[in-house]
């Protein structure tokens, strides 16, 4: 079955980012597809590289982008949110005059149109967040 | 028919009891993350959730539950689940509705 899943709350924050990432686990291992992970709102937070947290503690960011290579997974930032929250790839940093870019790899960012999309598309939309 | 999930603890939020009230009957209902408080034995919400039982059928992450401790305090009825039944739940309703 084709799934999409929203995340729409910040990593280390209550526990949507771990419950959405789990959730995407399983349903790869049984097989489903996973045609889309889009971040919205505090959830554009899962895909900046800056995160740093202590070498002990899961990678919450990390986690994301390995995922997403191992499965070739489309992780979709949504663009307002991050402008307004400070996410930007090398090209929107350009865009709007800034000195550094910040989005994980296997992140990309695009509009709320591939939300939509991904509700068409997918036989099933799951949310997780705040 | 619907999944709903439910992430947040019934004594800060009006989410579970909204749930309750909204949801058709056969619906499938989900606690997750602290929404798991809404399985426990003797609050102040544990009947309302029995009445649910009724007409519907509730499930908890049982990741969730064991991760604050209170595996030895779930009503009886129900359903603990892992992350691969979550999955199959949200593959076998027609869709899922998170009560954020």
């Amino acid at each position: 079955m084709k799934f999409g899943i929203l995340v729409s709350e910040g990593p280390y924050t209550h526990q949507a980012a771990d419950s959405a990432y789990l959730f995407t686990k399983a349903a790869l291992e049984k097989g489903h597809e996973i045609y889309r992970i889009f971040f919205y709102h505090d959830g554009v937070n899962n895909g900046t590289r800056l995160t740093t947290p202590p070498q002990d503690e899961r990678h919450i960011v990390n986690r994301w982008s390995e995922l997403a290579e191992k499965h070739k997974l489309d992780l979709v930032v949504c663009v307002a949110a991050a402008q307004r929250r400070g996410i930007a790839d090398a090209e929107e940093a350009k865009r709007n005059g800034k000195d550094g870019d910040n989005l994980a790899p296997g992140f990309r960012i695009s509009g709320l149109g591939q939300l939509v999309e991904a509700g068409i598309q997918c036989e099933r939309l799951v949310t997780f967040g705040d | 028919m619907l999944l709903h999930t439910v992430n947040k603890s019934p004594f800060q939020h009006a989410a579970l009891g909204s749930c309750l009230r909204l949801s058709k009957d056969g619906s499938a209902i989900l606690l997750i993350e602290d929404g798991v408080y809404g399985a426990l034995k003797g609050t102040k919400i544990s009947s309302d959730i029995e009445n649910a039982m009724k007409t519907k059928k509730v499930y908890a992450l049982e990741p969730d539950i064991k991760a604050r401790g209170v595996q030895d305090r779930v009503l009886d009825g129900i359903t603990l689940i892992d992350y691969a039944g979550f999955v199959d739940l949200a593959a076998e309703n027609k869709a899922v509705e998170a009560w954020l």
